[in-house]
């Protein structure tokens, strides 16, 4: 047995883990405040282009001839040990670009979706989108001030979210309000992981 | 239709530099992160400007393919084949990111980043 070459290796580069939280909801909602709010940068925007060639556009006419369009994300950071980052990204708006989702979305620990109480009806379609996907998700309400308040219950029933998605309330400005959804994200991924263990049939994130 | 020319010329100008290729050879997730050795920003000040920008990023700290392509203001495809090529070369050591398979690697994982989250 060589002992010194295994005090060698404890010398090379570690192996670094990133994790990633999805950030879900409509156009203008708050995904990118609820970002900076914990984010140790300033959110920051990747853009990816897209042509007509491209994958799940879903009506080509609206991308007529050979015309590019662009979907921009934001996304921040939290660097959490040396080892281990945090990404969060928040999703592009439009919901027609579902395919830029589902690159978001593959190998996520989990997902908010943001809802303005304002326009509640904008959540429709983020809601279905994770309705059909095997990612653990909570409903954060964003309160806006002078934003119509609904009892949480009542927010439930009128976008028929299911009894075993969390609903929390939240203020994307505030740090220790998105602190405490983004534990909400990764509780709730905990108990579905567990829960999937003890049916016997885990399934794979994304 | 058809035109060969786009008037806005967006549709092959982010991929010049790559010369056109738009497959990377390996996939990279958005937030597998990079990492570039000293040594390997020395060898990058021969691969071009792009190249070298993205190892210069990566040497003091560990960054994601997303935050590559943001700093470097490049579309994330093009960064992405960058990036590959890059790995490819030994110019940079792609970190994993969140195992996605096993009960025990998962849980664990949510744990560290369930209390990092509390420390904030």
């Amino acid at each position: 047995m060589d002992f010194a070459s295994s005090e060698r290796a404890g010398a090379q580069p570690k192996e670094i883990t990133s994790a990633k939280i999805v950030v879900a909801g409509g156009f203008g909602v708050g995904k990118t405040t609820l970002v900076g709010a914990v984010s140790e940068i300033e959110p920051l925007t990747t853009e990816a282009v897209m042509t007509s060639a491209g994958q799940g556009i879903d009506d080509a006419s609206k991308v007529p001839g050979k015309e590019t369009t662009t979907v921009a994300m934001d996304f921040g950071r939290i660097t959490m040990a040396d080892d281990l980052i945090l990404y969060l990204f928040g999703t592009p708006g439009q919901t027609r670009f579902w395919f830029m989702w589902d690159e978001l979305i593959r190998g996520a620990v989990g997902a908010a979706v943001l809802v303005d109480t304002r326009r509640i009806s904008d959540a429709f379609a983020p809601l279905d989108y994770f309705e059909n996907r095997h990612l653990p998700y909570l409903v954060a309400l964003n309160c806006f001030d002078g934003a119509p308040r609904y009892e949480p219950e009542e927010v439930r029933e009128a976008l028929a979210i299911a009894p075993q998605v969390p609903l929390i309330m939240c203020d994307a400005r505030n740090r220790d309000s998105v602190k405490q959804v983004l534990v909400g994200v990764v509780e709730h991924a905990m108990r579905t992981l567990v829960a999937e263990q003890e049916r016997g049939f885990p399934t794979p994130v994304g | 239709m058809g035109q060969p020319h786009d008037p806005r010329g967006n549709l092959v100008r982010p991929y010049a530099v790559t010369r056109g290729r738009t497959e990377p050879r390996r996939d990279i997730p958005i937030e597998a992160v990079l990492v570039a050795s000293q040594a390997a920003v020395q060898e990058a000040r021969f691969a071009g400007h792009d190249k070298y920008r993205i190892a210069v990023l990566c040497e003091p700290r560990a960054q994601s393919l997303a935050e590559i392509a943001a700093y470097s203001r490049l579309p994330l495809g093009v960064a992405r084949v960058l990036v590959a090529d890059m790995v490819a070369d030994g110019m940079l050591s792609l970190h994993s990111a969140a195992p996605k398979e096993g009960f025990t690697e998962r849980m664990d994982l949510l744990e560290r980043v369930l209390s990092g989250l509390r420390k904030l």
